[in-house]
């Protein structure tokens, strides 16, 4: 169904992110690299082996060591029966899972990425999302959803969807998005141990980034808390929100906005269901204006959920109105110059930021 | 491997297309085949009336066409399955498939692709085997390994590089990509990413064309829809619930599965409770079909008689290619665990060589000709790649374009405005 990305081709093609750190890395011995696919990797074996109840299911994840290598050397450890290969059947084993999340099980449901989890999305939703509520608490369903989420690298409209809007607006569901090695670890350990179903949406491009984790990181029993985003950069002028891939480029920007004069504060959400309200208001409250930033569609998206948060909670301490950046409001185009423009970019994040807090700049990019 | 079937580790059951229970008495066939029955399976032999299965309807008929040929060539004087122009057409095309797919190759490892590429080498006998028996109305609807598909339709290998460059003069002005082409010229109507997904579309082409001819009156309206797919969709449930409505409402379509045994590092037998696709055929009511699809010429046979089949209103049929596929998923697959064995035996049944084989010994044609086509169709690619390296990048005002055919809703009218704009259009109880 879909083919696998050579991710040597785009990790080199993406800068690392902190440039400071990389320096201090070759005096410090604490911090060692790791790229997001090890983590997943790591995180996925340490549950496995602590819990035997956890299995993984999806479609290559096991001879084929993961269609982009999550699971790679899952199968060698753990056997067949706990490493499923199944057949194109997303709808099948969704529901599978979910019924052996009924009776106890952890599994952890692979979609290839996660437009084909609409093949799917009645179970995630319909049984595995609501059956807590609609049983009065008998049902619980500690089922795990995962997989690459978001716009890849050409890959054309039917591959290129963000479902953070979709899935985050369901209650009975968590949704989370890591960005970094550390976050990917920690969510995914504490989304496998949760008693809920969680949608944990992770990004292709972001599989070959390397980003320094300390030892309490590598620890086993390492767990991040859902529910609570992460202050990536502290600030002073401008609070700029970001999930998944797009947590890189608003760290770019505020490097960029520095130079400018503005101090921009990021926060990594992490969560976007339950989404850290209060986080997000404190940092408005501290700052006074607001960019948020999302790789999905723009209405309905995660950033207007934030905005009507802040405008709910936090209204009289804005000093300018809400940025929101968010993809195009169009299918993800195939040549790679629309692709571009359909996609939030740096410069974009830039403009906002800088409109936020009322420097003259143009509205659109020029062509 | 040793079997003829050469499927690794598939121990427990031997392959066979024909089941022993559908099988009726066997005939003594004297043996001696043409050369280009290519398969080296022995095959079953099946009764004389096996012409007629062929014809009869619904009730489970089910069995390898291959021996259809076969018993045509020994019951009469050798007559051939072709005449020179067809073989050259069928040749032609596949030599244009397998080509524009090297290609393909080349210029994604230059980097003038990108994104998600999966060819189609190996398999040409099927989308030539079958497109080249369609008219122009007729509807084919294909997966994301689509470049074949189309250039066998007839859209020009032009657009289909240039839609493959990501520029404006693709068949999809570069919106669309490998995996989605469209050309509505040719009705070739997708390319679809998910696998499965084109099953039901492809239906609901053939109901629109039932549709047309009863509902609409338009009795000249006869046109069949192909549904091509690979063996892993056989088991989504999309496909089920197709071949149930198709029979039910006895809609004008061929599904036709290319079981390449392969679904990305998938292997058919380890995901399939019943690996024998035909066999679902006539669990819904329609007939299934077996064929090597490997050799253009049993394709092109078993083709003929589901489109007439379809074309006459008899209904669906349900259509099992055992094929290959030369190259690994997408160009991004490492492919490392297909047995070296197996590619080796269906690298050796190629169907243009095979092809090639049967022109030359049938005197159909000679090298010199076919080096020709070679050569012409080099060049013909040539000329694509160069035009669409020429072309330019779609231009930033098309990014917002078809979001919509009528962003301002109601619709456009006969004379070509949109309705809202008309001054007639709110006297009546719609309120603009």
């Amino acid at each position: 169904m879909l083919g696998v990305v050579r991710q040597k081709m785009l990790g080199q093609s993406l800068p690392k992110i902190r440039p400071a750190v990389s320096v201090l890395r070759s005096y410090s011995s604490a911090a060692k690299q790791m790229t997001v696919r090890d983590a997943l990797n790591s995180a996925l074996d340490e549950e496995m082996s602590a819990d035997p109840k956890v299995f993984l299911m999806g479609e290559e994840v096991g001879e084929y060591q993961g269609a982009y290598k999550i699971s790679k050397g899952l199968l060698e450890k753990y056997g067949p029966e706990r490493v499923r290969d199944t057949p194109i059947t997303e709808a099948g084993f969704a529901g599978i899972g979910v019924g052996a999340a009924y009776y106890g099980l952890k599994p952890v449901v692979e979609f290839m990425t996660f437009n084909f989890s609409m093949q799917a999305i009645d179970h995630i939703i319909n049984s595995a999302a609501k059956s807590n509520y609609m049983s009065a608490g008998q049902m619980s369903v500690p089922i795990v959803f995962r997989g690459p989420n978001g716009a890849a690298a050409g890959v054309g409209a039917q591959h290129s969807q963000c479902y953070a809007a979709w899935y985050a607006s369901c209650p009975g569901l968590k949704v989370l998005t890591p960005y970094s090695s550390e976050d990917a670890r920690g969510l995914l350990k504490a989304a496998i141990r949760d008693p809920d179903p969680v949608v944990f949406l992770e990004n292709e491009l972001l599989y070959g980034e390397s980003f320094p984790v300390s030892d309490e990181v590598l620890d086993s029993s390492f767990c991040l808390p859902i529910g609570k985003a992460k202050i990536e950069r502290v600030g002073r002028d401008v609070t700029i929100t970001a999930f998944s891939r797009m947590v890189g480029h608003a760290l770019k920007a505020a490097e960029i906005l520095e130079k400018d004069g503005i101090d921009a504060e990021v926060i990594n959400l992490r969560s976007i269901r339950p989404l850290d309200r209060s986080t997000i208001n404190a940092s408005v409250r501290k700052t006074n204006r607001l960019v948020t930033v999302e790789e999905g569609f723009p209405q309905h998206g995660v950033g207007a959920e934030i905005c009507a948060s802040v405008v709910e909670e936090s209204f009289a301490y804005l000093d300018a109105p809400v940025e929101r950046i968010a993809g195009a409001d169009i299918p993800m185009p195939y040549a790679a110059n629309l692709e571009r423009l359909a996609v939030p970019q740096v410069e974009d994040i830039v403009r906002a930021a800088k409109r936020a807090c009322y420097r003259s700049v143009p509205l659109a990019a020029a062509a | 491997m040793a079997t003829a079937f050469s499927v690794p580790k598939f121990a427990a059951q031997p392959f066979n297309p024909i089941s022993p229970t559908s099988q009726q008495k066997p005939l003594i066939f004297p043996t001696a085949a043409s050369p280009f029955l290519g398969s080296t399976r022995k095959l079953l032999h099946l009764s004389s009336s096996s012409q007629l299965n062929l014809r009869r309807r619904s009730s489970g008929s089910v069995f390898a066409v291959s021996d259809i040929v076969k018993e045509k060539k020994s019951t009469s004087i050798p007559s051939l399955l072709i005449t020179k122009e067809e073989g050259l057409e069928l040749y032609e095309d596949m030599v244009l498939g397998r080509a524009f797919e090297d290609m393909c190759a080349q210029m994604y490892y230059r980097g003038k692709m990108f994104g998600f590429v999966h060819l189609y080498n190996g398999q040409e006998a099927i989308s030539t085997g079958f497109i080249k028996l369609l008219k122009q109305q007729d509807s084919v609807v294909s997966t994301y390994r689509d470049h074949v598909h189309a250039l066998s339709k007839g859209v020009p290998a032009r657009a289909v590089m240039s839609e493959l460059f990501g520029k404006t003069t693709g068949c999809c002005r570069g919106q669309g990509g490998s995996m989605h082409m469209f050309s509505s010229e040719h009705n070739l109507i997708g390319g679809f990413a998910f696998i499965g997904e084109g099953i039901p579309v492809a239906t609901g082409a053939a109901f629109s064309s039932k549709y047309r001819r009863e509902v609409l009156k338009e009795a000249d309206c006869d046109h069949v829809t192909l549904a091509f797919f690979g063996d892993g969709t056989c088991n989504n449930g999309q496909f089920f619930e197709c071949l149930n409505m198709a029979a039910l409402w006895k809609l004008p379509i061929v599904f036709v599965v290319e079981n390449n045994l392969w679904a990305i590092g998938m292997s058919h037998l380890r995901a399939t409770s019943d690996p024998q696709i035909y066999k679902k055929g006539p669990a819904f009511g329609m007939p299934g079909v077996h064929v090597d699809g490997m050799d253009v010429l049993k394709v092109r046979e078993v083709a003929k008689e589901a489109i007439a089949r379809a074309r006459r209103g008899e209904g669906p049929t349900l259509v099992e290619c055992e094929t290959y596929r030369f190259r690994g998923h997408s160009l991004a697959d490492p492919d490392e665990l297909r047995d070296p064995t197996e590619k080796a035996h269906y690298a050796a049944r190629d169907p243009i060589t095979a092809l090639k084989k049967y022109l030359i010994e049938n005197n159909l044609s000679g090298e010199a000709e076919l080096k020709a086509i070679d050569k012409k169709i080099d060049e013909l690619l040539e000329d694509a790649v160069e035009f669409a390296d020429e072309s330019p990048l779609p231009p930033r005002s098309q990014l917002l374009e078809n979001v919509f055919a009528d962003p301002k809703g109601f619709g456009i009218g006969p004379d070509g405005r949109y309705r809202c704009e008309d001054p007639k259009f709110t006297e009546g109880t719609a309120h603009v």
